[in-house]
Order: C-alpha cells, then structure tokens, then sequence
C-alpha cells in the first residue's frame, strides 16, 4: 500500500523535472540561451524540492499516523480487558492486529470473552488502517501538488534556478552528514526507552553488582524480579572471554606487525597481507561455526594433555625468565649473569622434556594430563577463536601505527650501532605506544562487542568463575537468547535493552579513551 | 679513556659474549615474527580445511529410484480427480506400498519402519506433486527417483563405512533360510572374526588397565597424605584419607577383577564367542542372502537373516562371501538392517547419484537431506538492495559535504568524532535500534529485507563515508582550481570534476562495506530474521532470512549432514564474498589513479 503510493510519488517527482524543464525552455521561446540558469537546473529545482516534500509528509504523516492508531487501540479497550494483566492485553492487540493484516495469527485466545474483543479490535484496526492509507495518500499527494505548482510558477528567465538549487543540494549534503549524528541519538533514544522502563522496577545498583542472572525465572505479570538480573556473571564472563582474546590477538597480531613493516620483503609482504585481510573478511558467524564444531570439541578432547605439554614446554624457560629478573632487580648482576653462561635454560628445557616423556611412557603410560574437566562451551574456546578473528584487526591498526614512525628515528637508532630488534624494541615501540595502546583498545571493544561467536560457541547460563575451562556467558549472549527467545517481547525486552545499554557505555567509553589517548600522547614529527 | 680501553672495550672476551647475546636477541624476535604470520596462516588455513573438507557430501544426492504403481485406490478413491484433494498420507502409503513390494520377505508395522526411514519425506511430497501435475498418470507404472534420507545418503557416500569383502575359502552349509540360522563353514576362513574380537578384547583391557592404574594413583596419593597427617597427627584427616583410600581400592579390584574375567575369556575364545555392537559388522552373503554374524566359533556361524536365502544348499568356495563394514553399529546411525537392505537396492542398480542442485535451488528446511540455501540467497539480495540504496547516496553525500564544504567548526567536528565512533560500536546495538526504532516507531515489518536492510545501512554509513572522504581526498585540488577558475561554481566543480575522478575509490569501499553487510548475523537477528521460511522472498516487504542468519541456524542442527551442508552455505557465502572484493580489487586496480 505504502509502497504503491511511494512508486507514483516518485513517478511523479521525476515527470515533474521534464515538466519544469520544458516550461523554462518555453518561457524564453526555445533560446536557452537568455535563461539565467540553464533549463535542466529548473527540472533539477523542481525535482528536488516536490521530492522533499512529498517524501518527507509521506514518511513523518506514515509514522505519526502508525503511533495514533496504535495509540487509538490501545485506549479504546473495553474496561473489563483494560483491567487484566498487560501481557494478555498486548496479546490481544497483537492477534487483532495480525487478523486485520491477514497474516497468522500467533496463539489462541484465552477466553470467549478476550476473542470477541480481540474480532472487533481487528475490525477497527481494519478499518483505520483503510482511512490511514486512504489519508496518507491524500496527504502526500496534496503536498506534491501545492510544492510543483509552487515551484513551478516561479520558472521564468531571470529565476536563479542555479542557485538555488546548488543551494538546497548543500543543505541535502548537510542532512546526509548529519545522519551520523542521529543514529547515534537514535541509538541512545532506542536504548533508553526500555532500559529506564526496565529500571523502574528494578534497582541499578542491584543489576550492575548482583551475581544472581536468570532474569526470566522471576517474572510475574510481565515484572522481572530484581535479585535475579544480577549482571556480574555476565560481566565477568564477557570480560574472560575478552582477555583471552587478546592474550591471543595483541602478541601475534602485534609481532606479525612488526614483522611485515620492518622484516617481510615485499614479496613475503605481497602474500602475508592478503592472508591477515582474509581473516579480517571472513564472516563472525563462520567463526562462530569454526569454534563450536572444530575448537570448542577439541579442547573439550584434548585440551587437558596440551595444557599439561605446555606446562612442561614453557614452565622452566618462564621460572627461570622470572627468576632471573628476581635476581637482576636485587642487583645480582653477576649471578643472573652465571645463569646466562652454563645454558640453564636449554638444560632446563631438554630435561623437563625428557621429563614429560618419562611420565608419559614410565608413568602414566598414555598421553599424560591433569585429569580436568573441561566443558564443551569453555570460554578458552570461543576466546582463542575471538582471538584469531581480533588478530588482523591489532596487526592492521598497528602496522599504520609503526609506519608512521619517520624513518630518521630508525636511521638514527642504526646509526648509533643498535640491531634492528632493539631499534624496534627500544625505539619505535616507545615512539608507536600511545597508537598500539589505543589499537589494543579498539581491539578489546570489538571484542567485547563480539556476538555470534560467543553466542555459537560460549555458554548460555550464567556461571561466575575464575575458571576458563567452564563455561560462561556473555552480555551478548544474554541479549540475543531475550531477544529471541519465547517470552513476551515486553518483558524480555527490559533486561536485553539495559544489558545493550551498558554494553553500548561500556564499548563507547573505550573508544573515546582510545581515541583521546592517541590525541593526547601523539608524538609530533617534523 | 685510553685508546687500549676502547679496542679492548670491543674486542675482549666479555663484548664478544655480549654481541652474541646481542644477535641471539635480533633472531630470536625475527623468528617470533614469521611465528606470528605462521600462526595466522595456520589459523586460516586449518578454518578453510575444516569447513571445506566437510563439503564433499555436498555435491551429490542419491535417489532410489523404484516402479511406483500410481493406485487409484489409494489415491483417488473417489475416482473424481481432484487434485488439490491428494492427501498426502495417501502418497506416504503409495510409497510404502512400493517399498514393500521390493523387500516382500520384511514383516508390515513397527518393524517396516527402519525401511521406510530409507527414504526422505520429500519423496512422498515430490510424488504428490508429480501426480498433481500428471493426473492421467494414475492407474500406471512408472519409474520414479524417490528422495534418499540424509543417513542413506551418508552410508551411501561411505561416511557410516564401506562393505568390504574378506577372503573366504572352503564350502559354506547353512542351515536354515530365514530368521536365526546357522552356517557351517569348512575353512579357517572365519578366524578373522575371532581375531576382530580377541582385538577388541584386548583394546578393552587396555582401556580397563588405564582405570586401574588411574585409581592406583589415586591410591599412592592418599596414601602419602595419610602419612603427611600422621606426622601431623590429624585424626579427623587420617580416617577421611583412609575411606578414600579403600573405595579406591574397591574401585580398583573390581577393575582387576574385570580384566582377569576378560582374560580368560580370550583364552577361551576357540570354542565360541558372541558379537555385540562395539566390534565391526560382519555379513555373510550366501545364496542370494544375507545373514549378519552374531556368534562365531572357528568352523560354525550363527547369524540373523537380513536377506532370506534361496535354499539351504551348500555353498561352494567362490559362491559365498564374507563382508565387514569395520565402523561398529553403535558408531553409526544406519543399522546393520538397514546396510543390508540399501545393498540390495544397490546390486539391483535402483540406486541413482546424481548432482545435488536442490541445495542451491531449495529453501531451508529441517530435514538435512532437503534443505538448500535458495530463499537465503534470495533474503540476502533484497537486504542487500535495501543496503544499497540508502547507504551509498547517504554515504557518498555525506562524505562530500564533510570533505568539500562543510566549514571547519565545533559541529563538524562532532560530525566526524561521530562517524569514527559509530564505526566501533558493536552491531549488535545496531540490532537493538532496529528493533526499538525501525520496526517499533517507523513501523517496518519485522522479519523483512526492508528493516533488515535499514539497519544494515545504519551500519555500513560509517565505512563508505570514511572510505569516499579518503577517495575525495585523494583528488589533487588542481582538478578543483581549474573547474573554479573556467567559471564552474563549487557544486559544478564538485560533482562535474571531482567526483567522477573519486568514484572508483567510493566504488571499491562501497562493495567492501557491502561485503562486510553481507556477513553481518547479529543485528538482522535482533529484528527477527531468523524466522523459518518456507517461501522464497521475491521482494523486499516478505519475510525472510539471510545467508549468515541461515548458517546461524543449520548449525543448530546436530545431524552430520546438516554440519555438511551448514559447510557448504559457508562456502557459498565465502565465495560471494570473494567474488565482491575481486571486484573491489578490480576496480582499484583498474580505474583508480595516482596522482
């Protein structure tokens, strides 16, 4: 219906450009010439202004209308339905509505008594319906009307059509520009409707600092019960996953980095950028599909005797790493030193390997490991895979970062004799800090943001735990299991928004530092 | 310094260890480098392999075609011919019928219905709307493909095991035709059966003696505690370590006790042993039948008839075989009844292969065996459209003004911490706004491409905007100086001059954003897109889902030929995706200049 009424107005604007266009060739005889601006910027004129109009009342008379009627049915409940619980009533407006657009209807209804209001609700609908189409129609037809015979009557040699056209074209640009603006205040709105509603039952303080979530299993007549929205297990979970993410993502996204801008020649650079670009292109819910199905089982299978190899593999070199910081922050010097010279940590390696294959062959007499549980929906799985998704995101971010550094800095640095690690390490990481800080934060939003990974691969119970062999949920995860799952939208609604609400918050806050610190700190050159 | 500190400085004992230190550290952090980029690469390359690998299932499906009599009693038994009356339980029964007829020897109800479960149900509906089409068909005959099931389809591309034959020798004297019979065999033909056992026994006591040393460390353990207490004297301590220690014992002697029972009984395996569902299947084919072996001696088999035999006339060496399908029943979701049944349908050559298009041109469906990704292309398109048409002008006027006219103040300013913000925020929000706003206030249909499309524009702004500015950028301000200086006015220069030279760039960041539209899941679930449809969506008000949200949802699914078939959607998006930034590339490379 809406859709026809668009088409004919579009016809209409576009016929109304040749209209205008022959009517300013016809005002000076056919000899354009003695026009001020030439014929087609009176079609474009016209055009763009009847568009404007026509579309705007179409859209604004649309809505307006929309919300009265509903508004209308709302109020036009008889008393003895307006008296019951507002689920059944949002039911019954709900079926009346699908009834009046012939489409199925959702449910049953729960009494002869609600069904006979529920027909004739329909009918009413019906017919408003019929008066708004009829009226829209009316309404954005007249608009049209009254704005070409307007602009149309102005078509004469010395109208400044040019002008005034480039004119509203700017204020078009304007408008575009300003769309940014009010999705972001389109977000807020959207956002904050139904969390403030939700947040009139429920405390704020109780929902950022409860640890008790299953927001559905207290709901009465359409109320949450507030000790069960409880976001810490969320918070907690979303904040594991995060962090394991990038434990994955900065050190190799940052070294695969550092590798390409001051290593790779071109010809490793020409096929390794594409690789990280791939990655980076690569769908979230493919992903999602990678972790639940390959790497959430094999973790779940295996992970157990990895972690126990790993142990084996890096547990000396970290021991003896650390201890030798101990002893150089002391200022034993020398003895760290010693350490250095008799090879402690090759020995320390090759033993602790030959360790482990003892115990596999002497002792355990199978692939040795630490007998733990590991769920199938751990949070190591979906953030290793996150961790994977977040890698060329750090690495491209990044690698601008460290271009950017001049290369006097780095001629500099050899030229005082350092290797090109150290000039890397000691020089243009310094320099490049503040951009990688704030790439590592971009990095930690999106991967907080993150949805259908967490939401194929990760929990859906809220568990709080230090443990990331269990599973655990995330804010996202919450969100979408309100959103579609099978209770009344009213009600999941409340806890899906404040939950998207304190994500949006959360997400903007560290953009906004990220971005701040790159102003802030930004080393000027030149 | 002295000049002699100095060169010894450089060259004594103490700098050389240091240089070499010094160096060790440059490769090392080199090699953690190309580490990096190899990890990635293996991340890469072990999601392709993994998604790809599953997609061979994929390519074909298998049809048994059979002669199915079109009853008119069963049909039509009005005889009136009116075909949108064709009840479909009267085609499940037609089908049936005709599957009965081919296995005459399989006994009617429950026990028919493993049977009927070789076929899928679109069979029935594929008949209905063939007679539907055809109703002077009625009262024929006609050879007609019907729709194999997905486990079927899986036994019949070798995922649930292949039949492979055993060498077998010597004449084979069965006793009986049907039910359990027995069969005598004058070889040692049949010891591989009992080495398959004495295998699987011993894998057995294997994984029992694992338990066993498992709860004997449990016991050294608590063993070491209760004497770490006792020099503590913990009472309370020493009795809780000393309970734990004797249901670990307990635990451990039953094992022991389990092993040495399996023990014997390998050692008394020449005289008879029985087979159950953990070890391989073995069949045994004689005279046009087939008995599956449940108990074997050396010289004897006693086996269920799942292919009545012709006669009890002994076989001669070469007439008879013995096969295995070596994945055991329980491992598998096709019986062994089953297996034997599909032979048959395969030595009869009623078995057709043939290229799997229903899964490019059928919608989505619970049944693996039918579901296709047509009506999520579709969805895709119109979501894609709708994209399209809003976040590109938008975009692209947006970036001009922004790059061209827009006056440096504090609102510009805002404009543009806007856009970079905006290109940040998760998309699921963009998912909640549509919800709250497209579909709550503007009164978009839920489930539609047009939502789905407006949010996913709302989404998108922010990377053409910030791709067409640094297209607009790049236009040197001599091409705008010398439209200004002929006499053009700001907007002529503009969009005469500047913005035909900026277009491949706008061009190519537009298909990326698309590109990554395209892939976008959650926020098209928050508005409801993951809706089942049957219907294929032909415009942009229907309902309808898309490719991601369809991957999304087939991945719910457990069944292995639904993980195939979730594989190959991914491929199929995969490749629209590779198929946009080839264009992307293209463009670039082909139209974009440098100034």
């Amino acid at each position: 219906m809406i859709g026809s009424v668009a088409l004919t107005l579009l016809a209409l604007t576009i016929a109304s450009y040749f209209f205008a266009r022959t009517r300013a060739v016809q005002s000076v005889g056919g000899k354009t010439g003695h026009l001020h601006s030439r014929p087609t910027y009176h079609g474009l004129y016209t055009f763009l202004w009847t568009g404007l109009i026509s579309f705007g009342f179409l859209i604004v008379v649309n809505i307006a209308s929309g919300l009265y009627i509903d508004y209308n049915i709302r109020t036009s409940l008889p008393e003895d339905i307006q008296g019951l619980p507002k689920i059944q009533q949002e039911q019954i407006v709900d079926q009346a509505k699908s009834i009046a657009k012939n489409k199925p209807v959702v449910g049953v209804a729960a009494t002869d008594r609600a069904r006979e209001v529920r027909d004739a609700l329909a009918e009413q609908y019906a017919t408003l319906s019929q008066v708004r189409y009829i009226g829209i129609a009316i309404i954005a037809l007249l608009a049209f009307g009254f704005t070409f015979w307007v602009t149309y009557s102005q078509i004469d040699k010395d109208w400044r059509a040019r002008n005034r056209s480039e004119r509203l074209i700017l204020y078009i640009l304007l408008l575009c520009a300003v769309i940014a603006i009010m999705t972001t205040v389109g977000i807020v709105f959207a956002l904050m409707g139904p969390t403030l509603k939700f947040f009139f039952d429920v405390s704020v303080l109780k929902f950022l600092f409860g640890t008790h979530w299953s927001p559905l299993s207290g709901v009465f007549e359409g109320k949450v019960d507030e000790n069960t929205v409880g976001a810490i297990p969320l918070f907690a979970g979303t904040f594991m996953i995060a962090f394991i993410a990038m434990f994955v993502a900065v050190p190799i996204g940052l070294m695969a980095a550092i590798y390409l801008s001051d290593y790779a020649g071109s010809k490793i650079r020409s096929s390794a950028k594409p690789l990280l670009e791939i990655l980076a292109g690569i769908p979230t819910v493919v992903y999602g599909f990678f972790a639940a199905l390959t790497v959430a089982p094999f973790i779940r299978d295996h992970g157990d005797s990895w972690l126990y190899f790993l142990l084996f593999f890096f547990g000396p070199m970290l021991g003896i790493f650390l201890f030798r910081s101990v002893l150089r922050t002391f200022g034993l010097h020398s003895l760290s030193e010693l350490f250095e010279t008799i090879h402690l940590m090759k020995i320390a390696s090759v033993a602790s390997l030959a360790a482990y294959f003892a115990l596999w062959f002497g002792y355990y007499e199978e692939v040795p490991s630490f007998g733990l549980s590991i769920a199938s929906e751990s949070a190591l799985a979906a953030g290793v895979v996150m961790g994977i998704m977040i890698i060329p995101f750090i690495s491209s971010l990044s690698d601008d970062i460290i271009n950017a550094v001049p290369q006097s800095l780095r001629d500099g640095s050899y030229g005082v004799g350092a290797t090109k690690a150290e000039t890397i390490t000691k020089v243009i990481l310094p320099a490049a800090l503040p951009g990688i800080v704030s790439a590592i934060l971009l990095g930690f939003s999106r991967a907080v943001g993150e949805t259908m990974i967490v939401v194929m691969a990760a929990g859906q119970g809220a568990n709080l735990t230090w443990n990331p062999l269990e599973a655990m949920t995330t804010v996202t995860v919450q969100i979408v299991a309100l959103i579609t799952g099978d209770t009344e939208a009213d009600t999941a609604a409340g806890p899906a928004f404040a939950l998207g609400f304190t994500l949006f918050a959360i997400t903007l806050a560290m953009n906004v530092i990220a971005l701040r610190i790159v102003q802030k700190y930004r080393q000027k050159y030149d | 310094m002295e000049q002699q500190d100095i060169s010894t400085r450089h060259t004594s004992k103490k700098a050389k260890v240091r240089l070499a230190k010094r160096y060790a550290f440059e490769r090392r952090f080199k090699m953690f480098g190309i580490l990096a980029i190899l990890i990635s690469a293996a991340a890469l390359m072990t999601l392709v392999y993994t998604i790809a690998v599953k997609v061979a299932g994929v390519f074909t499906e298998n049809y048994i075609v059979l002669d199915v009599q079109y009853d008119e009693k069963i049909i039509d038994p009005s005889g009136e011919r009116k075909t949108e009356n064709f009840e479909l339980s009267a085609f499940r029964k037609l089908v049936r019928t005709t599957l009965r007829e081919n296995f005459s020897y399989v006994p009617g109800g429950r026990q028919a219905f493993p049977l009927y479960r070789l076929l899928s149900d679109a069979a029935i509906l594929e008949v209905r709307k063939h007679i539907q089409a055809n109703p002077e068909l009625i009262g024929s005959t006609e050879k007609f493909p019907l729709l194999a099931d997905d486990v079927t389809n899986l036994y019949l591309k070798g995922y649930y095991g292949t039949l492979e034959k055993l060498p077998s020798f010597g004449v084979a004297q069965p006793v009986g035709t049907s039910d359990t019979i027995e069969v005598f065999v004058q070889s040692n033909s049949l010891n591989v059966i009992l080495q398959a056992k004495k295998d699987f026994m011993a894998k057995e006591i294997r994984r029992l003696n694992r338990q066993v040393r498992a709860q004997q460390r449990g016991i050294d353990e608590f063993n070491k505690r209760i004497l770490a207490a006792e020099t503590d004297q913990r009472e309370q301590d020493i009795a809780k370590f000393k309970r734990e220690v004797q249901t670990y014992t307990s635990r451990r002697d039953a094992l022991q006790k389990e092993v040495s029972d399996l023990k014997l009984r390998i050692k008394a395996l020449g005289g008879e042993a029985a087979l159950n569902k953990d070890i391989a299947s073995f069949f045994l084919k004689i005279n046009g039948g087939m008995v599956k072996v449940n108990k074997i001696s050396p010289d004897r088999i006693e086996g269920v008839v799942y292919r009545p035999l012709n006669s009890d006339a002994p076989a001669q060496e070469g007439q008879w075989e013995l096969l295995v399908n070596s994945k055991p029943e329980n491992d598998r979701k096709i019986s062994d009844q089953q297996i034997a049944w599909i032979e048959k349908l395969k030595e009869q050559g009623k078995i057709k292969e043939i290229g799997n298009w229903r899964f490019l041109t059928a919608n989505f469906s619970r049944e693996a065996e039918q579901a296709g990704v047509w009506g999520a292309v579709a969805g895709s398109f119109w979501t894609m459209m709708i994209t399209l048409l809003l976040a590109f002008p938008i975009g692209v006027t947006a970036a001009i003004y922004l790059e061209e006219f827009a006056p440096k103040n504090w609102f510009t300013n805002l404009i543009e911490v806007n856009i970079n913000n905006l290109a940040a925020v998760p998309s699921i929000i963009f998912g909640l706004l549509g919800l709250a706003f497209v579909i709550g206030v503007m009164g978009v249909g839920r489930s539609t491409p047009l939502s789905g499309g407006i949010v996913l524009a709302l989404m998108t702004l922010p990377t053409i905007i910030i791709a067409a500015r640094a297209a607009i950028k790049a236009v040197p301000p001599s091409i705008r100086e010398a439209a200004l200086g002929i006499g053009a006015s700001k907007n002529q220069a503009v969009f005469h001059h500047v913005l035909p030279l900026a277009m491949p760039g706008i061009l190519t960041g537009t298909i990326i954003g698309m590109a990554q539209a395209l892939g976008e899941t959650a926020p098209l679930l928050m508005i409801g897109m993951n809706a089942f449809v049957v219907d294929t969506p032909t415009w942009f008000t229907d309902t309808a889902t898309a490719m991601p949200v369809q991957i999304f949802l087939m991945a719910d699914f457990p069944e292995t030929a639904f993980q195939m078939k979730t594989s190959a959607a991914i491929i199929v998006l995969l490749l629209f995706l590779v198929v946009m930034n080839a264009v992307a590339i293209f463009l670039r490379q082909r139209f974009e200049r440098k100034w």
